[in-house]
């Protein structure tokens, strides 16, 4: 029995979610509002295109050349939002012997997200702030469901890697970044910690759409910050994962 | 190896190759640096090539002689530094005139450079007619009037043809003498039984070759080589066969002039030198340094209008590297590594047109050693060895960009291209031109329908394709019948077989505008803009249609149709020298000038505005990200465009992968990807938008910024505003 979602857009070269080459799903729909989201246009749960699951993975098959070896990954705007698609896209494709991803915010009740949690192979978990209040005005939500997402996932032995956006006068800061690191070593399900430099990349987006981007004056991290936040992590012990910027090519200018 | 002197009847390099090469599955870690002698020479190439820049890009020119293999004195870069000896002219970087093609062009040529013929050439040419002469004796207006709207383009009738590959190897694997006597031989034994046009040419031509290779040895002779035996080692055998090269390049201004397959075969003799000893790893890295640089100062003469066809200077001295043999063994050596090690001794560069013939079956670590230099340097292009091997073998080599050919045993006549897109205007206009309201095609009733009709714009585009389609090949037979009479390429058919399978290359631009257009007219609605004579100068699209370049089988049948269709009408005509008709889809940069020759499109796209160039689907219409992309221009069938079909894909580096090692890991996964989905080229370029706006304010800081467009690489900062312009705007795979 197929089940009819909302999908946003797919990209067909995904690198950047998950492990290997990825064929991306983002899906329509969000409860979080992300003062620096990238992605506002997938916020409404209006507006995404409806599709049928079974058509959906058949597509995702025609790709399998690119993607035998990294995978799936559902992303979104929040893909818990629709729990029974998401599932039924994800046994789907396991069944074809595709590695799965799902890149969630786990802002969503357990009780609506375990069976996803449980097919997944691989949850990319967004943790925003460990710190409740920073959270709340940072997302317009508690960070209550996101923890205990990762309580699920370490209860199941699921593999996660964690991520986390670093903005500069929000999360950026050593005592907050320290906290989370110890919290997290806690958890021998996480495979590795991807911190994700803020950018404003998205902002023409909040423009488009008329809305008011509250991060104007926030400045992008400096490569000094940004090594500051990986040494933090990696003095816990914890296995980073991070763009590296620092290290653009002068070898092809000759 | 013992047998190499003692060959006495076939000629056969291939099976000298697949009885001594040695495979290689070891890493990049063997690979030497750049030595003392490699620095010092090329920075002395290095300050030429800067004061060729400042002398808009021509270093200076010879307008006193006319070129030949033996027409110019010795020159040198360095002569106690270079270790392989040979120049064009007598000096590094001086181009020399080559009339044969066409007297008209040359004075052009050096008009363009404020530069005027020495008298006494001017004179001989009021004797002698030239290659472009014949052409416009035997034109008919039709085709002249094809020529000037643009419908037809890049004819190889005022230039060089080139695309011809001399299998350059039998030099140093036989020595001169061995090569002459056995064209000696075949003159011999040349049986016919009457004495027709085909039997005389055939005799004739033999007499040319023999010529050509006596004047190849006195020039070696000239440089102190007697090349009459074989070559003894590595320094002889890439000696050798850089003279051999060398001589083709001085006497044809080929359009473009490709070396072949010669990378394996040269590390036969390297392994030896090794083992015996006679070279160390790090001078045999030199001597491919040292080579690598004379074919990157390989020059010609050409005009401005050229320019803008194939811009940046290209040469196309195409190197196939890898592939497989057909044993089943891979072709990659440690010489496949030195080639491609040039670049980071020397840095990036376009030329040589560095080619990896790519296998599924290829070592893991060679496929990730390509993967990263592409990453650091954007100077490589990869064909499907797997596709092509079926058809070519494994000894081909890739002529100019992605036309693949039996090396010494196939030729072609290469076509340049038709405009597709302006073809369904023509269709839809009733055969008038869409800019100058002419009528140039065959006078069909325009289609007056308020909205487009997708039954009546295909039957009309299908009998305006045909008329094309002949059209094309008349005039195709007319530029190579005068070629082959008046500027033949004696030496490098001399280093092919005496009996050649020959194709008659053809080509299409545009091909996503017209799959787009007709998917618009088919799936939304397309309103013609009809000027007070009723020619469609603009179209007006209601709703939205599937776009070339998202995996939608929707448009991707129809582009494949195309390809298919055109082929098929080619293939309907007697060609000269019963050449086989090929196909190919690529544009080179001259999606550039053929957008702005040609009016406004059904699919949307505005007068002038640039083609796509080659396969690739329109800018920004790919929304689906770049293996969608690949996708639908994978399926585009080779079968039907066996002369090759062409991609350019552009990604940023930080979109391809988090650190360089999964950067490697994952482009090494995208390409055998692509090619397991059949998909026949593609060119690779791994850079910042923002390195390229740079480049185009401050060119001094990149002289050696290398971009892959359709086919070939470029010296970015060579390419015109224009073009430098397209490239920026060509869909940058950056958004996720």
């Amino acid at each position: 029995m197929s089940v009819i979602g909302s999908v946003h857009s797919v990209e067909s070269l995904g690198t950047l979610d998950g492990p290997g080459l990825r064929y991306v799903v983002f899906l329509q729909g969000c409860s979080l509002r992300c003062r620096y989201c990238h992605n506002p246009d997938t916020w409404n749960e209006k507006g995404g295109k409806p599709t049928v699951s079974e058509d959906l993975v058949k597509e995702i098959l025609g790709y399998r050349n690119f993607i035998t070896k990294g995978g799936v990954t559902i992303s979104g705007g929040e893909p818990l939002k629709q729990p029974d698609f998401v599932l039924d896209v994800i046994t789907r494709l396991k069944k074809e012997g595709l590695h799965t991803a799902l890149d969630t915010a786990g802002s969503v009740p357990l009780t609506l997200s375990k069976p996803v949690l449980d097919a997944a192979d691989l949850i990319l978990l967004d943790i925003k702030s460990l710190d409740d209040r920073m959270c709340f005005s940072l997302t317009g939500m508690s960070n209550a469901h996101t923890l205990s997402t990762l309580a699920y996932c370490q209860s199941i032995g699921k593999k996660v890697w964690i991520r986390h956006v670093l903005v500069p006068g929000w999360t950026l800061d050593e005592h907050l970044l320290r906290d989370l690191a110890r919290f997290l070593t806690a958890f021998s399900c996480i495979e590795q910690i991807e911190l994700l430099p803020y950018h404003r990349m998205g902002q023409y987006k909040w423009e488009q759409l008329k809305l008011h981007y509250s991060f104007k004056d926030v400045s992008e991290p400096d490569a000094r910050q940004l090594a500051m936040a990986r040494s933090v992590f990696e003095e816990e012990g914890l296995k980073v994962l991070m763009t590296s910027l620092g290290e653009e090519k002068e070898s092809k200018v000759g | 190896m013992d047998d190499r002197e003692d060959r006495t009847y076939e000629i056969n390099t291939r099976a000298f190759i697949g009885e001594h090469y040695t495979p290689y599955d070891g890493d990049a870690s063997f690979l030497q640096g750049p030595t003392e002698r490699t620095l010092q020479l090329w920075d002395k190439l290095k300050d030429l090539l800067t004061v060729e820049r400042q002398r808009g890009g021509m270093y200076d020119i010879d307008e006193r002689t006319i070129s030949t293999i033996t027409s110019h004195k010795n020159g040198y870069i360095d002569r106690d530094l270079e270790q392989i000896v040979g120049l064009q002219t007598d000096e590094p970087l001086k181009r020399a005139i080559m009339p044969f093609g066409g007297i008209r062009l040359v004075h052009t040529e050096l008009q363009a450079y404020g530069r005027t013929l020495g008298e006494d050439i001017d004179k001989i040419f009021t004797y002698r007619k030239t290659h472009n002469d014949g052409v416009f004796d035997v034109y008919t207006t039709e085709m002249k009037k094809v020529r000037h709207s643009g419908i037809i383009t890049g004819l190889p009738d005022a230039y060089g043809r080139g695309r011809i590959i001399g299998d350059y190897r039998r030099v140093p694997l036989y020595g001169v003498d061995f090569l002459i006597e056995q064209k000696k031989r075949a003159k011999e034994h040349f049986t016919f039984d009457a004495m027709t046009e085909a039997v005389i040419q055939g005799r004739e031509e033999l007499s040319e070759q023999i010529r050509s290779l006596s004047e190849l040895k006195e020039m070696a002779l000239s440089y102190g080589y007697d090349i009459s035996h074989p070559a003894k080692n590595t320094k002889e055998a890439i000696q050798w066969l850089y003279f051999a090269f060398l001589a083709a390049t001085k006497e044809q201004n080929g359009a473009a002039m490709s070396l072949g397959r010669v990378s394996t075969f040269l590390d036969i003799y390297a392994e030896e030198d090794l083992k015996k000893g006679t070279f160390s790893e790090a001078e045999i890295q030199e001597l491919v340094d040292h080579f690598i640089m004379k074919l990157r100062i390989i020059r010609f003469l050409r005009t401005p209008s050229y320019d803008q066809l194939f811009s940046g200077d290209p040469t196309w001295v195409t190197e196939s590297i890898g592939g497989m043999c057909l044993d089943g063994r891979h072709m990659v050596t440690k010489m496949s590594y030195r080639f491609l090690h040039s670049l980071t001794n020397l840095g990036p560069a376009p030329e040589p047109n560095l080619t990896v013939l790519w296998s599924q079956s290829l070592p893991q670590a060679f496929k990730n050693y390509c993967a990263k230099l592409s990453i650091e340097t954007s100077s490589i292009q990869y064909e499907n060895d797997d596709l092509m091997r079926a058809d070519y073998g494994d000894d081909y080599g890739i002529a100019c960009c992605v036309s693949a050919m039996r090396i010494g045993k196939q030729m072609q006549f290469f076509g340049a291209r038709v405009n597709l897109a302006k073809t369904l205007l023509y269709a839809i206009n009733g055969g008038r031109d869409e800019k100058s309201g002419e009528q140039v095609g065959p006078k069909l009733a325009p289609i007056t329908d308020e909205y487009l009709d997708y039954a009546t714009v295909t039957d009309r585009f299908e009998a305006m394709s045909s008329w094309l389609a002949k059209l094309y090949i008349d005039t195709l037979n007319v530029i190579h019948y005068m070629h082959d009479k008046y500027s033949y390429e004696r030496l490098e058919m001399a280093l092919h077989d005496e009996q050649i399978v020959r194709t008659m290359a053809g080509g299409i631009a545009g091909l996503s505008v017209v799959a787009d257009s007709l998917s618009a007219i088919k799936y939304a609605k397309v309103k013609p803009i009809r000027d007070e004579s009723g020619l469609a100068v603009d179209f007006e699209i209601e709703g939205s249609y599937p776009s070339y370049g998202n995996d939608d089988e929707r448009v991707d049948s129809i582009a494949r149709e195309l390809v298919k269709s055109f082929m098929q009408k080619m293939k309907k005509h007697t060609t000269y020298r019963q050449s086989i008709p090929t196909l190919s889809v690529l544009t080179i940069t001259s999606n550039v000038v053929y957008g702005k020759k040609t009016g406004s499109t059904p699919d949307g796209r505005k007068a002038g505005e640039p083609f796509a160039p080659g396969a690739n689907p329109m800018h920004g219409r790919d929304h689906k990200g770049c293996i969608a992309s690949m996708k639908s221009v994978a399926k585009l069938p080779y079968a039907y465009a066996q002369d090759g079909i062409s991609y350019t894909f552009s990604i940023v580096p930080s979109t391809l992968g988090k650190n360089k090692e999964m950067q490697v890991e994952n482009l090494t996964t995208l390409m055998d990807g692509y090619f397991a989905q059949n998909g026949h080229h593609i060119n690779v370029n791994v850079m910042e938008k923002s390195t390229l706006l740079d480049a185009m304010d401050h060119p001094e800081k990149y002289p050696q910024l290398t971009i892959r467009v359709s086919g070939y690489a470029v010296n970015f900062i060579k390419l015109s505003r224009e073009q430098q312009l397209d490239v920026i705007h060509r869909t940058f795979h950056e958004s996720l």
